[in-house]
């Protein structure tokens, strides 16, 4: 009888294995980082993240805007560990819209804590006026929409190594992922090649190069590190309670842990004298 | 919620009330002198867990509903205020989505369970359709509950879904029309399914109240299958049942818990974290990983009617089993061919499952349908021949004597 259920796994297992692997894509699987934040006590880098907001504001902030976040979110626990000063003082250096006012006029002033972080276009359609009709994806949670499909049986180890940094290795791999095409890729034009991007062809041409952004750390100064600090700050804004997530996973963990093994000795005793 | 209850009223004011409304007896009836069979497995605690799963997600969504606003405008944002400014806000989206898949994981084992011991078996085919009643009800407010947020999987599986109904022969269109409330998914959809999101888990507490109630009619079913026949063979359900209920879904807790704050967004889709967008189809539409056997045996027929019924009549073919399987011997452990059959049944929904994730190209479609074909044919052929050709083994006289017998 057991050779009828070996026949049948064996015809499941035919019958998936035929399937052979999907069609090779233009798309490279992005390189796994080591991150402070991944594991189970994990938790975000300050000075990381102040770097990584120092990259957004000085170079991906011209064209992504950052919607969902506030100044006061730089001053959060579990954040960049911003005084409420230094984040008022930040705040202040972006020129918001604010109105109407009293004469029915929108005006500009100088921002607060409470704002949100402003676009750097108007609204969706100057933005592909001014970029060659590209719309760039605001950034608040991009680090958690987007993945790699890693397929089987990768995505079942995942799940028991707790890997949720697909985002920001794919964030780090986009933007050290520009080079020369391979031979016979056609780069559409107003695009560049990134063996990182699906496809291959990214509108957005290369934003980083070694040197750009001044880091007074002295942290290295390079693309891949640049990379690592503005992903590491792109997965903050997109999952900004994970230190509070994990600290109290914790503790709800040993709890469960320790009451399920009282219930089971519970159990035990309880059904001692049963037969069952 | 049945018998006659031995419910004896110690204070005057029990006395008082059970003189007007019995319920300390009725509770005192079905959850602790209710007899429950005294070999019941671990299997046999999913059903609490479900009622708990049940609870969880009518808190943790109540709750959500006060911050959530079904607008296509701010739907997403405000799923993200919750996320950031509402005080574990973070938390309560975390343990409602992931309660979701750990509610759906918890009813395919409870099916599995009552599929496995012939627990849908005379005299309990109204407690086994109302189960697939309800299991019908999550479905439909699982997927509803699935587009609220508003991301583009939340506006495209709500494109791809309700457009099946447009395989409908001659009303089709206009039942769609009627369903989306305009001539796309919008806004006057998102909310009749943010209204009905909320409507339809009271209507599961409901039926779970007549499930609950059928079962304390007809009694637990048990891993041998042969009913009890006297006192030595049930055990009061509390304390017995109580704590064992109590410990295994504590361990049911434990993985849950790893999932909402280790790995909270593993089962979801990373494009769903893109804001919904009606002029841009994601690459590759799917659904959420419990409706993917499913949905693999939709896109395995190329006629969409024919699709569309088969995805309909996979699930509605669950509440015929009482009178396709035609043996008389409940339990899997006596039936040795059953059992075969239906362990090649369980590998091919999974097998299907994973083909519904995939893209449905090439060996993947030819793959789809044998399976697909595997899972008709075992509720159309396999049941009714097995009840007729399958040699069984002898049952045990009793629970007591398979228990205290030493056998199995």
């Amino acid at each position: 009888m057991t050779s009828l259920r070996t026949i049948g796994a064996l015809a499941l297992a035919a019958s998936l294995s035929m399937l052979g692997m999907p069609a090779a894509s233009a798309q490279d699987a992005p390189p796994r980082q080591t991150w402070s934040f991944s594991g189970p006590f994990g938790i975000y880098d300050q000075a990381q993240l102040q770097r990584g907001f120092k990259i957004y504001r000085e170079v991906c902030s011209t064209c992504h805007s950052l919607n969902l976040l506030a100044f006061r979110n730089l001053s959060d626990p579990g954040g960049p560990g911003f005084t409420e000063a230094q984040a008022a003082a930040i705040a202040a250096t972006f020129q918001v819209t604010d109105g109407p006012n009293d004469q029915g006029q929108m005006f500009q002033r100088p921002g607060g804590i409470a704002d949100s972080f402003p676009p750097p276009f108007p609204n969706d359609n100057a933005a592909r006026a001014a970029l060659g009709g590209k719309l760039p994806p605001d950034m608040s949670v991009l680090a958690k929409a987007r993945a790699y499909e890693w397929g089987f049986p990768t995505f079942i180890i995942d799940a028991f190594r707790m890997y949720q940094e697909d985002g920001p290795d794919y964030i780090h791999a986009i933007l050290t992922g520009y080079e020369k095409p391979p031979a016979g890729f056609a780069v559409p034009p107003g695009g560049q090649y990134n063996k990182y991007f699906p496809g291959g062809a990214i509108g957005m041409p290369k934003p980083l190069s070694d040197g750009q952004v001044e880091y007074t750390d002295g942290t290295p100064t390079t693309v891949d590190q640049y990379g690592r600090d503005v992903a590491a700050f792109l997965m903050w804004a997109a999952e900004p309670k994970l230190d509070e997530r994990k600290r109290l996973g914790f503790q709800v963990m040993l709890f469960l842990i320790v009451f399920a093994g009282l219930l089971y000795f519970t159990k035990k005793k309880v059904w001692q004298d049963v037969a069952h | 919620m049945s018998g006659h209850s031995t419910y004896q009223p110690q204070s005057p004011f029990m006395q008082w009330l059970e003189r007007r409304l019995p319920i300390a007896s009725l509770v005192y009836s079905s959850f602790i002198a209710y007899p429950t069979p005294r070999n019941l497995n671990y299997w046999w605690t999913f059903g609490g867990i479900l009622s708990f799963m049940l609870g969880v997600q009518i808190v943790t969504g109540i709750v959500l509903a006060m911050h959530y606003t079904p607008h296509v405008d701010y739907a997403f944002k405000s799923v993200e205020g919750i996320m950031r400014d509402v005080n574990y806000g973070w938390l309560l989206r975390y343990v409602h989505a992931n309660g979701a898949a750990f509610f759906f994981a918890a009813v395919y084992i409870h099916i599995a369970r009552g599929m496995y011991y012939g627990s849908y078996k005379e005299p309990r085919e109204v407690l086994w359709i109302l189960g697939v009643i309800l299991f019908l009800l999550m479905v439909a407010t699982g997927f509803m509950g699935y587009v609220l947020p508003w991301g583009q999987m939340s506006f495209w599986a709500a494109t791809v879904i309700t457009n099946l109904f447009s395989a409908i022969p001659g009303v089709g269109g206009d039942v769609v029309t009627w369903l989306w409330g305009g001539y796309a998914v919008g806004n006057p959809t998102l909310n009749r399914f943010y209204s009905l999101h909320y409507l339809l888990p009271f209507v599961i507490a409901g039926v779970v109240v007549l499930h609950i109630w059928a079962l304390h009619m007809v009694g637990q079913n048990n891993p041998t299958g042969v009913e009890p026949k006297d006192e030595k063979d049930t055990l009061a359900f509390t304390p017995y049942a109580t704590v064992k209920d109590g410990f295994f879904l504590s361990v049911f807790c434990i993985v849950y818990a790893f999932f909402v704050f280790y790995i909270p967004n593993y089962l979801g889709h990373s494009d769903n974290y893109i804001m919904a967008n009606p002029g841009q189809t994601p690459t590759h539409i799917v659904p959420e990983w419990y409706y993917l056997p499913f949905y693999a045996i939709l896109r395995a027929i190329p006629s969409k009617l024919l699709g569309v019924t088969a995805l309909a009549g996979s699930i509605l073919i669950l509440a015929f089993m009482p009178w396709l399987d035609t043996s008389s011997v409940r339990s899997a452990n006596y039936r040795p061919l059953y059992r075969q059959f239906l362990f090649i049944f369980f590998l091919s929904v999974i097998g299907l499952g994973y083909l519904g994730s995939q893209e449905p190209t090439g060996g993947y479609v030819v793959a789809a349908r044998i399976l697909a074909t595997y899972y008709f044919a075992f509720f159309f052929v396999i049941l009714p021949l097995l009840g007729i050709f399958e040699k069984t083994k002898p049952l045990p006289n009793s629970i007591s004597e398979s228990v205290l017998g030493g056998a199995k």
